[in-house]
């Protein structure tokens, strides 16, 4: 049997019922891993010794009963922005070479009560800064799809991941498209979830008002059990939401056709597997289907659209507003929260400090020179600028008043609809080594992801089919502030309709896996994460 | 309008920044935010006149607990971190002349 193959619902439940052992599956995980990461590099670091020691744990944990849970056992893979106490957690930069975290963040505790065993660290664009991968200081992550473009970013390893069944399942974090982007051009599932829903405790900080953890697997059942498993209230992150007793209305204003909701938001998003959008309301903004779209995306989106409606959505095309404003907003917004986040790192506590340095102001100079990379200094610099003194008001103030209309625009749109479908991106995956030329080309390619963060709202990108070129096509749909549900639901109808495609690679090489284990030696280097 | 970043701007900012930029990268760093900055000034087709900053989507509060003593030595581990120690704190050069 492959067990890389299965989802990890699939693989979990196999696992309960003793016929694969947790070992056996996190052995297929890393023998994968052997397999196909000298091609795709989707890991900063992997943790074989340890993750066959927690697998063995985990197993007598099983055994006795003591854990149950859909994700007992199931081998995980962790973007490398999230602490894990005792495991190198890089963020993909220099500057946090060596630094091991001495707790784990919530989200992954949270895995880890569930019974999941971490296998390793994906990696990401710097500090999730880009939207290609391609600003690792560890070396860029291939797209399993076609090893010639990127997978998308930041969240791009943990997605070539699942796409290369390195790991059924992996987190990824998203503050401006780092979970859904890197899902449509790798065409696996991602949900990025309401602010507020999944704790922020150790997750290393970018944009602190727009970050959220969220899953990333091959299909929506996946990412609605993970996401279980890792939303819950923390008192440990001022901005987290006790869903079971928070009541939303829209944004928690009355709608202005007075109706109220009065049942808590909950957790219980599996209870959203449910196939069936008969009178689901869809709304289709104009906006994002116009100029910039690729004719082959917007078809296949169009084309799952019809679907939805053939089973019931009623579809309505709308003028959402506001759409080019999104981009300056957040890139003020984020790079202002970035410039004050990252001047933690000085080369004081952890990390890396440069080796000849004049007094103290020289060192942090010279080590924060030294240990960002490009991308990172821009943002730094931007965010700095945008918050001093004389410019404060003009930009920062200003940004944060375009969010309110954004939010209100949104707002009004779900009074109208239940769900608003757009693509995840503008294009499929681009080739490697053409996005980071021109910085303000490839901000754009965020257009249809960046307002959801500005907002809070969910979204989800699932795979709809390939274009010509055989890459992924990913369609977001977007909920209002803790509709998971709505999202999940769709998803899982027109998942329903649809067969899961594999990249060529995987499928090649699935077929001839049995005697394929003959490399083994040449493949030690990646193993080590090393510097590509 | 095209924004103009002076010498003096860039210098300013790189302090705010703690960044030292090599003379080549300063004038990368003005070129990329005068382009940013134009970009950005789109923002001033909007009246955003009367509208509240948004700086969280929901209403946040100030999270409160009883403020209870606890025993935690994490230093060690915490130390362990450190580029450089000494006995049982961080070493940076000298801060006070």
């Amino acid at each position: 049997m492959d067990i890389t193959s299965l989802t990890a619902v699939e693989l979990g439940k196999k696992i309960r019922a003793r016929e694969i052992s947790v070992v056996d599956a996190v052995t297929a995980s890393l023998d994968q891993i052997e397999r196909v990461e000298k091609d795709v590099h989707s890991f900063v670091s992997v943790d074989r010794e340890g993750a066959l020691e927690r697998a063995a744990r985990i197993q007598e944990q099983i055994d006795d009963g003591r854990i149950t849970g859909p994700l007992a056992g199931v081998p995980v893979a962790v973007k490398d922005n999230m602490c894990t106490k005792d495991m190198t957690t890089t963020c993909s930069s220099r500057i946090l070479e060596n630094f091991k975290p001495t707790f784990t963040a919530e989200a992954v505790r949270r895995l880890e009560k569930a019974g999941a065993v971490i296998i390793g660290k994906t990696n990401m664009d710097e500090f999730a800064m880009g939207s290609t991968t391609e600003t690792s200081y560890y070396g860029v992550t291939r797209n399993p799809w076609n090893l010639r473009h990127v997978p998308g970013g930041s969240s791009g390893g943990s997605c070539a991941a699942v796409a290369a069944e390195e790991c059924p399942y992996a987190l990824g974090s998203d503050t401006g498209g780092s979970i859904r982007q890197p899902s449509s051009f790798c065409g696996v599932v991602g949900i990025k979830p309401t602010y507020g829903t999944v704790s922020r405790y150790g997750l290393i900080a970018y944009g602190s008002s727009l970050d959220q953890i969220g899953p990333i697997a091959k299909d929506v059942t996946d990412c609605a059990a993970i996401l279980e498993a890792i939303a819950a209230h923390d008192p440990k992150d001022s901005t987290s939401i006790d869903r079971r007793t928070y009541v939303h209305t829209t944004s928690g204003k009355v709608r202005s056709g007075g109706k109220e909701e009065v049942c808590p938001a909950g957790y219980d998003f599996t209870g959203a597997l449910v196939d069936d959008v008969a009178g689901m309301r869809i709304g289709i903004p104009k906006d994002y289907f116009g100029k910039g779209l690729d004719a082959e995306v917007r078809e296949k989106i169009l084309e799952a659209v019809r679907t939805l409606e053939e089973r019931g959505a009623v579809v309505e095309e709308f003028d959402l507003g506001l759409v080019q404003y999104a981009i300056p907003a957040y890139y003020v917004i984020a790079s202002a929260e970035a410039s004050s986040n990252l001047s933690r790192f000085d080369g004081v506590k952890y990390g890396y400090r440069t080796e000849d340095y004049e007094g103290l102001h020289n060192m942090y100079k010279k080590t924060r020179s030294e240990g960002f990379g490009a991308e990172v200094k821009r943002r730094i610099m931007l965010g700095s600028f945008v918050l001093s003194s004389g410019y404060y008001d003009a930009y920062y103030l200003k940004a944060l008043r375009t969010k309110a209309l954004i939010k209100q625009e949104f707002d009004r749109a779900f009074e109208k609809y239940d769900i608003i479908i757009a693509p995840a991106a503008p294009t499929t995956a681009p080739e490697l080594g053409k996005s980071l030329s021109d910085p303000l080309k490839m901000y754009l390619g965020d257009i249809y992801t960046i307002s959801v963060n500005l907002a809070g709202l969910p979204g989800i990108s699932i795979p709809v089919g390939t274009d010509s070129k055989g890459l992924p096509v990913g369609m977001q749909i977007i909920g209002d502030c803790f509709e998971e549900k709505k999202i999940i639901r769709t998803a899982y109808t027109l998942e329903k309709t649809r067969t899961y495609e594999r990249p060529e690679m995987i499928n090649n090489m699935s077929k001839k896996k049995e005697p394929a284990i003959g490399r083994k030696g040449e493949d030690d280097q990646c193993m080590k994460g090393g510097r590509a | 309008m095209a924004n103009k970043i002076s010498d003096e701007t860039i210098e300013y900012v790189g302090i705010l920044a703690k960044l030292e930029l090599s003379g080549e990268e300063k004038a990368d760093a003005r070129a990329d935010m005068e382009k940013m900055l134009d970009y950005i000034d789109t923002l001033n087709e909007l009246d955003t006149e009367g509208i509240e900053p948004m700086s969280h989507v929901f209403p946040v509060n100030n999270v409160f607990r009883e403020d209870v003593a606890s025993c935690i030595d994490g230093s060690e581990d915490t130390l362990a971190n450190a580029p450089l120690k000494k006995e049982n704190s961080f070493k940076v050069p000298k801060t006070i002349g």
